[in-house]
């Protein structure tokens, strides 16, 4: 590490007593990189065992990394937090310009804790932090309007990020969301409830430095090659063109791409909801997060009259991707464009996060087709697959809890359907929604064992689809293998932390490289150790908060709508679950 | 780029191109062998949002620079065919040039006390992914 780089700075906050400390934590970032590395010993540190995850004492850790500042896609946060969604481990990334913001303000990681009682917003500079009455701006009903009056009232434009909840965090929705940048999101497992539950509307971090590599001429070096990989070769060109959005297509033709509540993997409208038809008909303007040249970010303009006078029009800049697309668009049956940019839309405005959304309205619109709820709970609203209008009013009652529904859906599919019934068909994996993948058992069982239950935790859906290619018929034994190895390397990607769509440049040497210009002499055996070690306290907060492999529940519905790998076999998932739990057992035992 | 330096100047081709990703500031901050943005001469902040779009801001290598003038101790020499170089042995730290530039494209080291003025090296253009800036000739050099 960089003698003197202010990365070891770790800020704390405290808003029950409006305080703020600096304390410098070199032995953490030092040895475990920075990110999830020292972000998952910090909140070992703060949370205290067994709270509830929207009381005061749960607190919000934000860290970056080594690379952040250094090199190009290293553009992520990492946002360490008990889960009011899941009970248990909280850990979300975003990009915008959140890493680089926090890094040029001079810290490695912020924790924030307790509550406060009236709402406010937090300016952090490298000076220290700013209280600010948020109470004008708590209940505003978009969180676009609340970035914006943060906007115009503070300084640093340029250099700064806005991260903000909408109502959803307000009313403690479970799964609410934190924008930045107005288009990226610390979206799963409910930080925005936690910013809600501490009275916290936004945090606004900003700031200017400069920061000296160990070795100069090698840092350039260095540098000019990464970017290079990340701008000429092809490795880029799916999320640089289309976007994610691309995967739309190939999914459907493969037959993983689940509709209407994984009914079925085939949608006769994918044609209208590719990423292509969508950067044909909408794509308006392209954007990237800080210090990436990717620009993965797509943002349709959708012009609309306004009804009740004629020759007004409004353009509204809407940010698609593969996966709202999958949970507000296919997961919904809806097949306009038009009508899934409009249910984007809502979930934006709100603060929610689209994957989980869109899975709970999918259950609930299946749960009202075969009776087990019906108007009377729904507060006479219909859902039928496709009907986006009535969509865009199931997801406003979502996010101000009306209804018993919705106020049970707004804990998640798992506790509604715990409350209504329909467990078979709630897709949900550990507690948290199902991703966009119905590719094989590798997508599911990657669902169920990775730390926070989600696709990006191993990338089962791309191990299917490379199988699928070979056509080798793995055992459990192999897919539990290769998917514990990309988690752990995963590990030391998020402490860097470099953005997954980079995962093809920064191979173990060219991470070892890139650490060389900030004084670290390590080999890719030392980064694997390190990932497994890292791994292993993740899981050891998980088993300290109630984890356990044995609870886990396999929604019935994944074994009846054939995969691309055909019908999948519970005993088969149930043999990868236990060698699965072995592994990380084992794991924990032998470090 | 064949030639760098004083015949030339940068061009700001087309802002609606910019993504806003800021490689070209990283870059510019670069040239010390440093990483990060305090030592940026080039600056890209949306316009209120980036679904308004971008605005990069640089020196635009005026005939007549409000900077020069603005400067008590001309630190700031005029280049013949327009735009500024920054006599740093000069410079008092005032921050008046900063002032007077008209369109925000003067920005300050913090850490020396100096202005950051654009040196016309273009090293920022190798790495914009989009074209959106140039390096130009100078106007003396196009008539
Ligand atoms: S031309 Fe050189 S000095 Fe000017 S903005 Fe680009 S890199 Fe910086
Ligand atoms: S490098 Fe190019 S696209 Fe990126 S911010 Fe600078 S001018 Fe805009």
């Amino acid at each position: 590490m960089i003698i003197g780089d202010p990365i070891s700075r770790v800020l704390y906050v405290d808003l029950s007593r409006k305080r703020f400390w600096v304390k410098d934590r070199s032995e953490l970032f030092e040895k475990y990189i920075g990110g999830v590395g020292a972000g998952i010993h910090l909140l070992m540190e703060e949370c205290p065992q067994g709270i509830d995850p929207l009381a005061p004492q749960n607190p919000i850790i934000l860290a970056v990394g080594q690379l952040n500042g250094f090199f190009p896609i290293a553009s992520k946060t990492v946002a360490l937090f008990k889960s009011p969604h899941t009970g248990n481990l909280g850990e979300s990334y975003a990009g915008g310009r959140s890493a680089i913001a926090l890094r040029m303000a001079g810290y490695g990681a912020m924790v924030v804790k307790g509550a406060s009682d009236l709402p406010l917003y937090l300016v952090v500079t490298e000076d220290g932090v700013e209280f600010r009455d948020a109470s004008v701006i708590w209940g505003t009903s978009s969180s676009y309007t609340v970035g914006r009056v943060i906007r115009e009232r503070e300084a640093g434009a340029g250099v700064r990020t806005i991260m903000r909840i909408g109502v959803a965090g307000e009313k403690l929705v479970t799964y609410s969301c934190v924008v930045t940048e107005t288009y990226r999101h610390f979206g799963r497992l409910g930080l925005g409830a936690v910013f809600g539950s501490k009275k916290l509307k936004a945090i606004l971090i900003s700031g200017r430095r400069s920061l000296k590599p160990v070795d100069y001429k090698l840092y350039r070096e260095v540098y000019q090659k990464i970017f290079k990989a990340l701008t000429d070769s092809g490795i880029m060109k799916k999320y640089h063109d289309i976007g994610t959005a691309m995967n739309i297509l190939p999914l459907n033709e493969l037959g993983g791409l689940p509709i209407q509540n994984l009914t079925s993997t085939r949608f006769e409208d994918a044609e209208a909801l590719s990423g292509e038809a969508f950067a044909q008909n909408h794509l308006g303007r392209r954007v990237a997060c800080a210090h990436c040249p990717v620009s993965c970010i797509h943002i349709a303009a959708l012009r609309e009259p306004y009804v009740h006078e004629p020759y007004f029009y409004k353009t509204r800049m809407i940010c698609y991707d593969y996966e709202p697309i999958y949970a507000l668009g296919t997961m919904l049956g809806i097949g306009s464009r038009e009508g899934v940019l409009k249910v984007i839309d809502e979930v934006e405005r709100l603060g929610l996060d689209a994957i989980s959304t869109g899975v709970a309205l999918a259950w609930a619109t299946e749960a009202m087709q075969c009776g087990l709820v019906g108007e009377g709970e729904t507060g006479g609203l219909k859902l039928n697959w496709g009907d986006y209008k009535a969509y865009v009013k199931a997801i406003q009652m979502l996010a101000f809890r009306e209804t018993p529904l919705f106020n049970a859906l707004a804990c998640g599919v798992d506790y509604a359907s715990s409350v209504y019934g329909g467990r078979e068909f709630a897709l949900a994996f550990g507690g948290n929604e199902m991703p966009g993948y119905h590719t094989g058992p590798s997508a599911h069982l990657g669902f169920l064992v990775g730390a926070r239950h989600s696709h990006l935790d191993a990338a089962g859906y791309s191990l299917d689809q490379r199988l699928l290619k070979s056509g080798e018929e793995a055992s459990a034994g192999k897919i539990v293998e290769e998917l514990f190895q990309e988690e752990t390397w995963r590990q030391i990607l998020s402490s860097l932390i470099v953005c997954f769509f980079g995962r093809g440049v920064y191979s173990p040497v060219t991470v070892c490289r890139a650490l060389k210009v900030l004084g670290y002499q390590l080999t890719p055996a030392d980064l694997e150790k390190l990932g497994r070690e890292i791994l292993k306290r993740k899981f050891e907060f998980k088993f300290r908060e109630g984890f356990s492999f044995k609870k886990l529940r396999i929604p019935e519905r994944i074994f009846q709508t054939p995969s691309p790998h055909g019908k999948l076999s519970r005993e088969f998932m149930e043999e990868a679950l236990k060698l699965y739990e072995e592994k990380v057992k084992a794991l924990l035992g032998n470090l | 780029m064949s030639q760098r330096g004083p015949s030339r100047r940068l061009e700001v081709v087309d802002v609606d191109l910019c993504v806003g990703c800021q490689c070209c500031m990283f870059a510019c901050n670069r040239r010390f062998g440093e990483a990060g943005l305090l030592k940026s001469a080039i600056h890209v902040r949306s316009a209120g949002g980036f679904e308004r779009g971008l605005i990069v801001q640089v020196c635009r290598a005026c005939l007549d620079p409000p900077c020069a003038r603005a400067c008590p101790v001309d630190a700031l020499k005029v280049r013949k065919a327009g735009g500024v170089t920054l006599q740093p042995a000069k410079c008092i730290g005032c921050g008046n040039c900063v002032e007077a530039c008209t369109v925000g494209a003067i920005f300050w080291d913090g850490e020396a006390g100096k202005p950051i003025i654009c040196v016309y090296c273009g090293y920022c253009v190798e790495f914009c992914p989009y074209i959106v800036i140039k390096l130009e000739p100078l106007r003396e050099e196009v008539s």
